[in-house]
């Protein structure tokens, strides 16, 4: 049992959903109790989707439960093919219709409807949405493709002399982070090189499309969250190399490139001669060196936090003090991006871990989901979303990608604007006691907002204590109070300090201070302590 | 092919020969929330109560995303999620639980009142969350009180999860001896709502007014057989068998929206305390002139426009009773969840003899009807508004009536504003 306060993941249903709105006639037959169907405006409320999504549940009550819910899955499966004449459906049970065991699959089977039906066992109390997404993709891939699979031993036949290699671009979804401008941009650049796009999937494609997959030379993983176990099945059956390079940032994109075209046997020095970004520039001119050793704490899936890790440091010359995700699946990968930085990712789903994390590290800029943008506000630090849980400020009107050379502009531009700008940041360090102009006002630019920084990150004696409003959860007891020793100068010199490095110095100076027996830390203590701490 | 609507209307006329009211009864899959939903807004209603829902991730997921799309403010409520080790029985889910419960307590000293609140898989594996909240309470005694309620969308929908929490507040009331008449409000109300009906029946004369629920736990009203309860909310079924059980009457009254149903629920109450009625009328003169006021600057636009309510709150027949009687619009269907028709009686003979009422749901279906009847506003939920839209329709959200102040004189003008709005908005927009 495990308290949970917000979730980053859905239910593994959620993830099978996501599939299903992405594709066109494919329909998702649920076994699920009255009050699921709030899954729908997560499609028709956050996306803005003008239909609903094509999933039909049997929304079963109490008083089913003493009858035949069976026979009500079998009347709701049949009733949706009537009404909706998919070309395929999937059919699976939500974590209560789990427990009454009705086997959904073996129940459509039974009544031969004239589509194919694809069975999904996705447990609900061990996976989450995102591999549920990856499960169901890779069940329908298999299913489609499974009937061509070559004979063990059998090589690909090669390409025609001057055909043009041909890929398919799978992972982008429904509810993913930007899946839509990244596609766009994507698409794009394989055009731009010449290469042909077989089929992309699951977003956009059909459940007919599938059985294409195999026509194409090579794969593009664009998230391997929802499309790394279809690719690694279809390597293994029909002989197809996939891409591992995420085109997030302007060096991932070049190496993606490079990649890709290795893999179409095509050459891609033309190509890459030309500056496609203006971030190398942006990021270049002076205006940007107050960027230079700026403390990001990321946070998100997978894909999105190793890639964020990657921009920040050697495309902004940002410094990463914290790297973390909730995608247990890919935990071995976090962690290993995590070790060139020096750092220890932080796998967990607990939101509360995350806030104590940021709390602890003083970043000077969040890169995270929703959830640490709440985080970011309450403590008073900018931040910028980068990854799902997806929430409807996800989905802008304007073209936002991610990937690609115009995903690298955007990023630029989103996580540089929430920052203070340099100039501003240098008058307010000296002039600090300005009443309307100090570190507690935030950007100037960016209006009230990040006005309000939490009180205790503001105080001088807190900056570890529980926020102060009586609403929020206590994470730990708050430090010894105000410690001793400290002459009235010398603290408020401390708070002269940026809030960011002021919990840091107060404790070295105080360690500093324990270690010589000095029993009252003057002004002359606070800087002996950071000349000593600073060699 | 028979019209759906053709279909519905000639049940209507059949049953219009017999005295009761014919009602379309449907089952299917049923477009509605479920009960945990309610934790949104009793959450903030009661202070120092804290929610925690015993459940999957999907009950988890479906508190916060149904939670207007996400709301971040720092909750009094969570999820203790079972695991695969719940399920088979390798951790006692009850050791878990008050591992659980301790921890959350520990963190949250301020807590006075925790509700262990079922789901459908606490259901359905039969954890005895009964018995788990007298455990709790014991051990945490005397500075938290546990009780439990289910949620679960197996047993409730939506507002139904209101009424079981209430329901389950009733036990803990102290009990009052005879003596004058008291005055209880059922139902959770808006804080400034509450207030307006305060200072309405303190200038009536009537000072022993309490509500339910309190806004602090400790603040539990008591009751007992001169307990008179007046609903403010229509969905509380089992709460008033509860109030009953403890020897309180419940006042038959229509429900407290707009100015003809604000004044005959207030009207219900004066009576029973004899006010004299020329006294009532003073009192309730001004606050209902100028409803009235606000009313007739949204009547010109509401007149004559059809509407269509897809079940979801149990608030849409008194709702359609408001639009049709005070706006002069025509309810085509009135879909509810559950239909009460002991409380809902004054509403329910006030609609139109045409209009369609409908109880559960096969929303296939229901949508097919809504289609063909081309209503000029729907009433429904998140899940079908922007499709709807997008149809061609325009839509009027319903979990917005249960997030905004709407009974009340003062608050008439607003709730007509929430049908008015979606309307003129289409007539404003030019892309």
């Amino acid at each position: 049992m495990q308290l949970t306060v917000w979730t980053y993941e859905g239910p593994p249903h959620i993830g099978a959903m996501r599939i299903a709105n992405s594709m066109d006639g494919l329909h998702y037959v649920l076994h699920a109790p009255q009050g699921d169907t709030y899954a729908d405006l997560l499609f028709t409320m956050i996306e803005r989707n003008n239909v609903r999504p094509p999933v039909t549940y049997t929304t079963f009550q109490a008083r089913d439960l003493g009858g035949d819910t069976a026979e009500l899955f079998k009347s709701s499966a049949r009733a949706a093919y009537e009404r909706f004449k998919p070309e395929a459906m999937i059919v699976g049970a939500s974590c209560t219709a789990e427990l009454i065991q009705d086997d959904p699959g073996g129940l459509a089977k039974a009544l031969a409807l004239d589509c194919p039906v694809i069975p999904l066992e996705l447990p609900a109390y061990q996976k989450k949405e995102n591999w549920g997404a990856a499960e169901t993709f890779y069940q329908l891939v298999r299913a489609y493709t499974g009937a061509q699979a070559p004979a063990p031993g059998a090589t690909r036949p090669q390409r025609a002399a001057g055909e043009r290699a041909r890929c398919n671009v799978l992972g982008p979804t429904s509810l993913g982070f930007r899946n839509r401008d990244d596609v766009t941009e994507i698409l794009r650049l394989l055009a731009d090189l010449k290469i042909e796009v077989n089929v992309v999937a699951p977003q956009g494609s059909r459940p007919s499309d599938l059985a294409r997959l195999p026509e194409a030379d090579f794969n593009i993983v664009l998230y391997p969250e929802v499309a790394q176990n279809a690719a690694n099945w279809l390597k293994r059956t029909f002989g197809q190399p996939f891409t591992k390079t995420i085109p997030i940032g302007v060096g991932a994109t070049r190496a993606f490139v490079k990649e890709v075209c290795e893999l179409a046997g095509i050459d891609s020095t033309a190509f890459l001669s030309r500056e496609r970004s203006r971030l190398p520039w942006y990021s270049r001119s002076i205006d940007s060196t107050y960027l230079t050793g700026k403390r990001v704490f990321i946070f998100g899936d997978a894909t999105h936090a190793i890639a964020a890790a990657k921009v920040a440091t050697s495309e902004l010359g940002f410094k990463v003090v914290g790297l973390g995700t909730y995608s247990r699946e890919f935990a071995r990968d976090v962690r290993e991006a995590a070790k060139e930085y020096g750092l220890e990712a932080l796998v967990t789903d607990d939101y509360l871990e995350v806030e104590q994390a940021v709390r602890e590290l003083h970043p000077e800029l969040v890169l995270g989901t929703q959830m640490e943008r709440h985080i970011a506000k309450r403590l008073g630090v900018p931040c910028a979303v980068i990854s799902a849980p997806i929430h409807v400020q996800d989905f802008p009107a304007r073209y936002a990608p991610q990937m690609g050379f115009e995903g690298a502009n955007v990023l630029f531009d989103t996580w540089v604007h929430p920052l203070m700008m340099g100039l501003e940041e240098h008058l307010l360090q000296m002039f600090r006691d300005d009443f309307e102009f100090h570190d507690g006002a935030g950007p100037s630019h960016l209006g009230g907002h990040g006005g309000a920084r939490d009180a205790s990150a503001e105080a001088p004696v807190a900056v570890m204590a529980p926020v102060a409003t009586s609403e929020a959860i206590v994470l730990q007891a708050p430090v010894a109070a105000k410690p001793e020793g400290w002459a009235a100068d010398a603290e408020k010199e401390l708070g002269k300090i940026p809030f960011f490095v002021r919990g840091k110095a107060r404790r070295n100076t105080e360690r500093y201070a324990a270690e010589r027996g000095i029993t009252t830390i003057t002004i002359e203590t606070l800087y002996d302590a950071k000349a000593h701490y600073s060699r | 092919m028979t019209s759906v609507l053709a279909s519905a209307k000639a049940l209507q006329k059949e049953a219009c020969a017999t005295t009761e009211r014919p009602v379309l009864r449907e089952r299917g899959q049923r477009e509605v929330f479920c009960g945990l939903t309610g934790i949104i807004w009793l959450h903030r209603k009661i202070q120092d109560a804290f929610f925690l829902v015993v459940g999957s991730r999907t009950c988890a997921h479906l508190i916060q995303s149904a939670a207007g799309v996400m709301i971040f403010a720092e909750p009094r409520f969570a999820t203790a999620i079972l695991d695969e080790r719940d399920l088979a029985g390798l951790a006692d889910a009850n050791d878990e639980l008050d591992r659980v419960v301790g921890r959350l307590l520990e963190r949250r000293p301020d807590i006075r009142m925790l509700f262990l609140v079922g789901s459908c898989p606490s259901e359905v594996i039969k954890l005895d969350l009964s018995r788990a909240a007298e455990r709790l309470s014991v051990q945490h005694a005397p500075n938290v009180r546990v009780l439990n309620y289910s949620g679960s969308g197996i047993e409730t929908t939506f507002t139904q999860g209101e009424d079981a929490c209430l329901a389950s507040l009733v036990p803990e009331l102290p009990t009052r001896d005879g003596g004058a008449p008291q005055l209880l409000v059922a139902g959770a109300l808006a804080d400034i709502v509450e207030d307006q009906f305060r200072r309405i029946f303190a200038e009536l004369g009537m000072t022993d007014v309490a509500f339910l629920p309190p806004r602090k736990s400790r603040e539990l009203p008591a009751v007992g057989p001169g307990t008179k309860v007046l609903l403010a909310q229509p969905f509380l079924t089992d709460t008033t068998a509860r109030l009953q059980e403890r020897g309180c009457e419940i006042l038959a009254a229509p429900f407290p929206y707009g100015v003809d149903g604000t004044m005959a629920w207030l009207a219900k109450a004066a009576d029973l305390w004899g006010v004299p009625r020329a006294r009532f009328d003073e009192v309730v003169a001004p606050a209902a002139t100028r409803a009235r006021k606000a009313l007739d600057a949204h009547k010109f636009r509401l007149a004559g426009k059809r509407v269509f309510f897809f079940p979801d709150s149990q608030l849409e027949i008194p709702l359609a009773r408001f639009l049709s009687e005070e706006l002069g619009m025509f309810p085509v269907e009135v879909g509810t969840p559950y239909l009460n028709r002991q409380q809902m009686s004054f509403d329910l003979d006030k609609l139109p003899a045409e209009t369609l009422v409908s109880e559960g749901q096969d929303v296939e279906r229901q949508l097919d009807r809504c289609r063909e009847a081309k209503p000029d506003l729907i009433v429904c939920g998140l899940g079908l508004a922007n499709p709807l839209e997008a149809e061609g329709f325009t839509t009027k959200w319903s979990i917005e009536l249960l997030f905004t102040p709407v009974q009340g004189f003062e608050q008439a003008g607003d709730l007509a504003e929430l049908f008015t709005r979606p309307l003129l908005r289409r007539t404003r927009l030019e892309v």
